[in-house]
């Protein structure tokens, strides 16, 4: 019985690693390779008669391993299928951090979500609203109703897009410059600022082509989203580069959460650093680099 | 007697000047008296020393029951020469009490496990010990204790005349009518013939058995004809497809790959990696994909491998020929990729296995050694290693050049996952030390870094180079965490397997294990 800590809605996410809920021997200390979080796949990595055993080395892999740090999603069934409340209540028992609700289309499927998740929280004695959820937008319906989806439930931490079968629906193929997709990340990540949730980008699918997994990951934290959906553990690093601030922004930040705390003790609201106009608004955007800067290994200090 | 290693050797093992392990570079400085085999001299003109049977090559070196008979592994599981041979012996010529001294035994060596069951074969010394041989010397049915040698303790032990090689079997690819041999040109290539080397050198008799005579001379013979009695011609020696691979291809195991690049990033961090270092790596799925992430910094720093030593396959065959290491010296060969480059790619070297690793002479390679990359099977909290015997205590392993390479080099990285199956690779105690933990200085798994204590040189390069490491007990507790203690194995006092350290000292035994009851 590993009791894990109340997940944390807003934490880093730079790598989100799908692993098959079906293979207990790779997903098992997956946690290993560094990911940010590990993302169970219940859905579509599961061929439809062993969802049963899938759910049942989930279930015993959370309650009997380790995952530390890493935060442990599960990726359940379409609310389409017979299969998804019971992917929740597994979830629930087990002590998964969150779920991902696949083929999300509107406020209402997150809110059918939520009530099941209340009911197995109450069902397995779990702290009601433990449970976090985020959301797969895959149709052009979805992406146009992703505010509303954004900003349907306290318990959403974020949403990610998914570009294998949006793409098809929009009948186009991946694009080098990313132009098949650009209007609907866009959309996404404006609805997740709006609702203060994060957003997160597809999978990279063709893994020999080192290039274009770096360019659309440069191009991921340019537009703003927070991380990546991976499919491999060898995508990690790269992701993790990228998203690490350089030295000196590390240096500026902590200058300015130090400055803001002190000045904010003495009532003072507007102040200069390195002859910059600084105020409290600058204060979230220098605590993530902090916090960018500790996950990679280059900030050692307290301040976060 | 215990020795430096902890381990208790059976009294009736220290004769006739053996002594117990204790410690690296212990007989340094020493003398050895070197012994010569006794020949016969073919003075008058031989026009061939092609002899028509096995049978008939060995009564002509006048075999007889009692010898020592040796062979070399380079057919690896392939081999169908050591298994002819005992055939021959045994079953045409009627002989008995035989020890075979091999360079290692493997899979392609069951039958053998029957006359040793039969009482023919009464003695085994080899440098590996896998397959049905390992299950029957376990279970104590060979008359004397096995004796277990590094690659390099083996041609020490032949030159100082612990082991007396009555008539050594070459299995040759190509051979000349007299015994010119190379390990290339023919149906059942292998490249390097570097372990028959010293055998061919120190046998009292030596016999050809090749597939493909070609003509006269075949150079550049890695066995010379000066040192052959007799050429027999077979249908085959052995099967290719086991021989060599088609091509060692890197990992793309994940697992692996997080573990070769911990270790290229370990290697990067020491002071010995610069311009001209010197390395040697296994082929195990870790260990080879190393070589694509050491090749990366090595570019990222501008800098290049001086020379590469070991069995050899294609990876490091692609570094030689994109010019990123300077020579590439070559005791045995895994791939084909190897086979074709030796003594063909420019730079590209066989050596016997006495320069190589032969702790005795005045200039083998391991002792030139910056980095070696190794695996193990277990490795305890003194960094003890391994390779030899089982979790349950049967042999089923080799210790080759493990300890010859960590003894000489001067960092010495183990890479293994921390458990395989249900089994904790890190452990409390090994089963059987193979390689002293004075020998092995960092191990990589996929759980963590740790650095022998005896190192603190190298946990300063470490932390330095921000590489996280953690203690080697940590990580023993993890794996038990995981898959749990297990039981302490059940010995019989009986010794089946004596293994030497590489100096001649005795660092374990090996002991009848007790059948296990729930």
């Amino acid at each position: 019985m590993i009791p894990r800590p109340r997940p944390e809605r807003f934490r880093l996410r730079r790598t989100m690693m799908f692993m098959n809920a079906q293979k207990p021997g790779l997903f098992k200390d997956a946690y290993i390779y560094g990911c940010d979080s590990i993302m169970l796949d219940l859905e579509d990595a599961v061929a439809e008669n062993q969802k049963d055993a899938a759910r049942f080395s989930l279930y015993h892999a959370l309650k009997t391993i380790d995952y530390g740090d890493t935060e442990v999603i599960v990726r359940i069934n379409g609310l389409d299928t017979p299969h998804w409340q019971e992917d929740i209540r597994v979830c629930v028992a087990a002590g998964a951090d969150g779920i991902r609700i696949a083929k999300c289309e509107s406020a209402q499927d997150v809110k059918t979500v939520e009530a099941a998740v209340e009911a197995a929280e109450k069902e397995f004695g779990v702290e009601v609203g433990r449970t976090l959820l985020m959301a797969a937008l895959e149709s052009p319906k979805g992406i146009l109703n992703a505010y509303e989806i954004c900003s349907a439930s306290d318990r959403m931490f974020g949403v990610a897009i998914s570009g294998g079968d949006f793409r098809k629906s929009m009948q186009t193929v991946p694009q080098p410059d990313g132009v098949d997709m650009l209007f609907a990340r866009g959309q996404m990540l404006l609805a997740a600022r709006a609702a203060g949730i994060q957003c997160f980008d597809t999978v990279f699918t063709d893994l020999d082509d080192e290039e274009g997994f770096r360019r659309e990951v440069l191009q991921n934290k340019a537009m703003g989203f927070d991380g990546k959906s991976l499919i491999n553990p060898k995508q990690i690093r790269f992701v993790h580069e990228v998203y690490a601030p350089s030295e000196k922004e590390v240096i500026q930040a902590e200058k300015i959460v130090r400055t803001v705390r002190e000045n904010a003790a003495k009532g003072l609201g507007v102040f200069t650093v390195d002859g910059k106009m600084i105020d409290i608004a600058f204060l979230p955007g220098a605590e993530r680099t902090l916090r960018l800067a500790k996950a990679y290994g280059m900030y050692e200090g307290d301040l976060v | 007697m215990k020795n430096a290693v902890g381990r208790d050797i059976p009294e009736e093992l220290l004769v006739n000047g053996k002594e117990v392990y204790q410690g690296k570079n212990y007989m340094d400085g020493k003398y050895v008296q070197k012994v010569g085999p006794k020949t016969r001299r073919y003075e008058a003109p031989q026009e061939s020393k092609i002899v028509a049977s096995l049978a008939d090559a060995l009564r002509q070196c006048g075999a007889a029951s009692g010898m020592t008979f040796s062979f070399h592994h380079h057919l690896r599981d392939g081999d169908y020469v050591v298994n002819m041979v005992m055939k021959a012996a045994i079953e045409e010529l009627g002989l008995e009490d035989l020890t075979i001294a091999a360079t290692s035994l493997g899979n392609a060596h069951d039958p053998i496990a029957d006359y040793i069951e039969q009482g023919k074969v009464i003695g085994i010394q080899t440098s590996g010990i896998r397959g049905r041989i390992g299950e029957v010397v376990s279970a104590g049915k060979l008359k004397t204790p096995a004796i277990v040698r590094s690659h390099g303790g083996r041609p020490r032990a032949i030159e100082a005349g612990e082991v007396h090689i009555d008539i050594a079997f070459v299995a040759a690819p190509t051979s000349d009518c007299v015994g010119n041999c190379r390990g290339i040109g023919g149906k059942s290539n292998c490249g390097s013939m570097g372990y028959a080397m010293t055998d061919a050198k120190f046998a009292d008799h030596v016999v050809v058995v090749t597939d493909c005579l070609v003509d006269f001379p075949n150079m550049p013979a890695s066995v010379e004809a000066i040192d052959v009695d007799a050429v027999v011609v077979v249908d085959s020696i052995g099967n290719p497809k086991k021989i060599a691979s088609a091509a060692a291809r890197i990992s793309q195991n994940p697992r692996d790959l997080m573990m070769a690049e911990n270790v290229a990033k370990v290697i990067a961090s020491t002071p010995y990696f610069k311009d001209g270092f010197s390395f040697q790596t296994g082929v195990g799925g870790p260990s080879l994909a190393a070589n694509l992430f050491i090749e990366k910094i090595m570019d990222e720093r501008n800098i290049k491998m001086g020379w590469a030593i070991g069995g050899i396959c294609g990876p490091m065959v692609e570094l030689l020929k994109k010019d990123k290491v300077g020579k590439v010296i070559d005791v045995q060969d895994f791939d084909l990729d190897a086979v074709n480059s030796i003594n063909q790619t420019p730079g590209h070297y066989e050596m016997s296995a006495s320069q190589y690793a032969n702790p005795a002479n005045k200039g083998a390679f391991v002792n030139k050694l910056d980095f070696v990359v190794l695996a193990a099977l277990e490795i305890d909290t003194s960094f003890n290693v391994n390779v030899l015997t089982g979790s349950d205590g049967v042999l089923r392993g080799a210790p080759g050049g493990h300890p010859d390479t960590a003894a000489g080099s001067k960092c010495c990285v183990i890479v293994t996952p921390l458990v395989r199956g249900r089994m904790a690779t890190v452990c409390e105690h090994v089963v059987t030390v193979t390689t002293p933990g004075d020998c092995v200085d960092v191990l990589v798994t996929d759980y963590g870094i740790a650095v022998n204590p005896l190192r603190q040189d190298l946990v300063k390069c470490l932390d330095e180079a921000g590489i996280p490491h953690v203690t080697i007990e940590s990580l023993k507790e993890k794996a038990y965490s995981l898959v749990g203690r297990p039981d302490d194995l059940q010995w019989e006092d009986k010794v089946v397997a004596v293994l030497e350290a590489r100096d001649g000292t005795i660092l374990d035994v090996v002991k009848k294990i007790k059948p296990y009851h729930i």
